[in-house]
């Protein structure tokens, strides 16, 4: 037992290596994600779809990236890398979008949409590695590595903390400023306390507030794919996200939904996924322990707070979801 | 054609028979105004309850390992629900991660890290003397396994109890208006309790069938969603027993349909079956928009 947790404390924080290389790596997607899945709560959209929305983002990057250094001569990184992360942005936020339209038109619980378009994304991407975007030689199922120029740079030399990191440290900060700052954050935090009220009262479009939310939310998702392309894989294959959507749902919790303590809440998420790889390693302990623990702080918040206490009020309780 | 035809009943009833028993229990829960998404959690625990419960104590054993694991999550499902007043989306989101990290954790635990497969008691299909020998029938719905054949008994007791017996009509009042019925000097808390724990043990034996009757062996995530298409074809079967075990036939048939397709030698992505299900259940969904038949206290959640 002490065994294991000096394996995870060390697997974390126990080496500079550990910290910029593998904890702040890890909580590189676990930020975009778990803003997502938090701003989607606070307008009481329970989007549980950040894994799908993270592997269409994957996809489309690494299509993106494939297909500009096939152009001929050098596209500079200045050009590739934007586009990449616009293109797995719109492809997390169009996968969200089709979660959000059937929710709107048709009254699908978006909780069971947004799983059923994880698997539907996980298949995507099976098929893609086997077939359209499968490395040339056709005989492993993953893509080949994306171009240099694609390649998003690291922070430090010799370590691996990369571009995606300091995004994710970006959006959370102009979340927290919207959020709390600007009639749009307003309009999100009213339609998430109460659909009725943000209507009667504040003379809020609840339906267009719920969609815009619903597409960034998507939209942080699919980002946090193309950085995790460009900054950790370099190449797209079928395990590329070890539950990270899950987990996020765990980090927007844990964080109260609040875009600050986001950054906290995704360290630690990255601490303990690091640590339970080092754990897995050295003390033959599964790593996939660390869903246990994201379940169990799901519940703990839960069981902590009343539906009330959540920041949003009503949005995780019924009334947002009518 | 028959050739291929036989196969693919056979397997629709097959991979249609846990999503049944998972369906069922569903119904109940929700028929009591309570949805549980936390479905798929329970499910996967099943199958890992059912795979080491075999191991130990043979396939009926098996069984009932499986049904005891279900009925675990779903009492600390109910715990939230009911006794904390914990939204029960979120709820069951948490516990549907639960099954799958702690079924992960506890198989690699045991049977180590690279999960070796082990030798897995599994029930073999017992064809029924007489009926088996039907023309198309015969080998379709009478050569399967015992747990198949309980469903066949199963589905009328349960419509029967649903519609006739008092404790039926009770869970019913409760899902229409808890309020009404609590009027009406009902228990309300103890028959949703009981609702919830029925839902488990029924989604439990889903998983343990999954395993012992059809997989034959245990895989990480091997639930692979059930539960959400469980969800999907009780709102399918207009949350009527009978109903419901047609509509997991349905999705038998679209799980089986990678089957019968590779066996004809379509040039199709394979990938495109693997998402068959899961595109059958968001269009069923959306096309089946504002069901009157919902239960009314279920409308908190139901869109």
């Amino acid at each position: 037992m002490t065994e294991a947790l000096l394996a995870l404390w060390d697997g974390a924080f126990g080496s500079s290596y550990a910290i910029w290389s593998a904890t702040l790596v890890r909580s590189a997607p676990l930020l975009l994600l778990g803003l997502g899945v938090a701003l989607a709560f606070r307008a009481g959209v329970l989007n549980i779809g950040a894994e799908g929305q993270f592997l269409m983002g994957a996809i489309s990057a690494t299509a993106i990236a494939q297909s500009m250094g096939s152009m001929g001569g050098a596209v500079p990184r200045i050009v590739v890398i934007p586009m990449m992360a616009l293109v797995g942005a719109l492809a997390g936020a169009s996968w969200a979008g089709i979660a959000a339209w059937v929710r709107q038109r048709f009254g699908v619980l978006e909780v069971i949409s947004t799983i059923m378009l994880n698997f539907i994304a996980l298949a995507s991407i099976s098929w893609m590695v086997r077939g359209p975007l499968q490395e040339p030689t056709r005989i492993y199922p993953q893509s080949a590595e994306i171009p240099g120029p694609a390649q998003w740079p690291f922070l430090i030399p010799g370590q691996r903390l990369h571009l995606g990191f300091v995004i994710g440290l970006l959006a959370c900060g102009i979340a927290w400023v919207v959020l709390t700052r600007t009639a749009i954050g307003f309009r999100i935090r009213a339609v998430g306390a109460s659909p009725s009220a943000a209507t009667s009262a504040g003379g809020i479009a609840v339906a267009g507030t719920v969609l815009r939310v619903f597409l960034v939310s998507g939209a942080c998702a699919g980002l946090a794919g193309a950085a995790e392309v460009g900054g950790v894989t370099w190449a797209l294959y079928e395990g590329i996200s070890p539950g990270y959507g899950y987990t996020a749902i765990a980090v927007a919790l844990l964080a109260r939904l609040h875009p600050g303590w986001i950054i906290v809440s995704a360290i630690f998420f990255g601490a303990l996924e690091a640590g339970a790889s080092a754990m897995q390693r050295d003390a033959g302990i599964p790593s996939v322990v660390v869903q246990v623990i994201v379940a169990l702080v799901i519940l703990g918040v839960l069981a902590g707070s009343q539906r009330r206490v959540i920041a949003g009020a009503a949005t995780l309780g019924a009334e947002a979801r009518r | 054609m028959e050739a291929l035809l036989i196969p693919f009943l056979d397997a629709t009833i097959r991979t249609a028979t846990p999503l049944a028993y998972a369906a069922l229990g569903e119904v109940v829960t929700e028929r009591s105004g309570v949805i549980n998404i936390g479905l798929e959690g329970i499910i996967i625990a099943g199958c890992l309850g059912g795979l080491i419960a075999a191991g130990a104590g043979g396939p009926t054993v098996g069984f009932l390992g499986g049904a005891l694991a279900g009925l675990l999550m779903a009492a600390l499902f109910a715990l939230f629900v009911l006794r904390l007043k914990a939204d029960a989306i979120i709820t069951g989101t948490a516990l549907t991660l639960l099954g799958l990290g702690l079924t992960g954790t506890l198989y690699r635990g045991v049977f180590g890290l690279e999960g070796a497969a082990l030798s897995t008691p599994s029930i073999a299909p017992i064809a029924l003397p007489g009926l088996s020998s039907l023309p198309l029938v015969g080998p379709v719905f009478f050569t399967q396994t015992v747990m198949t054949y309980l469903l066949y008994l199963l589905v009328p007791l349960l419509a029967w109890w649903l519609a006739r017996t008092h404790t039926g009509l009770a869970l019913r009042a409760i899902g229409e208006s808890r309020t009404a019925a609590h009027a009406a000097g009902i228990a309300v808390d103890r028959i949703r309790w009981g609702a919830i724990l029925f839902g488990g043990v029924m989604g439990g034996l889903c998983g343990a069938t999954l395993v012992l009757a059809q997989v034959g062996t245990f895989t990480e995530g091997m639930s692979a969603g059930r539960g959400f298409i469980a969800i999907a074809i009780v709102v399918l079967g207009r949350w009527r027993v009978v109903g419901t075990a047609l509509a997991a036939l349905l999705f038998g048939g679209a799980f089986a349909l990678q089957y019968l397709l590779q066996a004809a030698g379509w040039a199709l992505p394979y990938q495109l079956f693997l998402a068959l299900p899961y595109l059958l259940t968001l269009v069923l969904l959306a096309a089946l928009r504002g069901r009157a038949e919902a239960p009314a206290e279920l409308a908190s959640h139901e869109g």
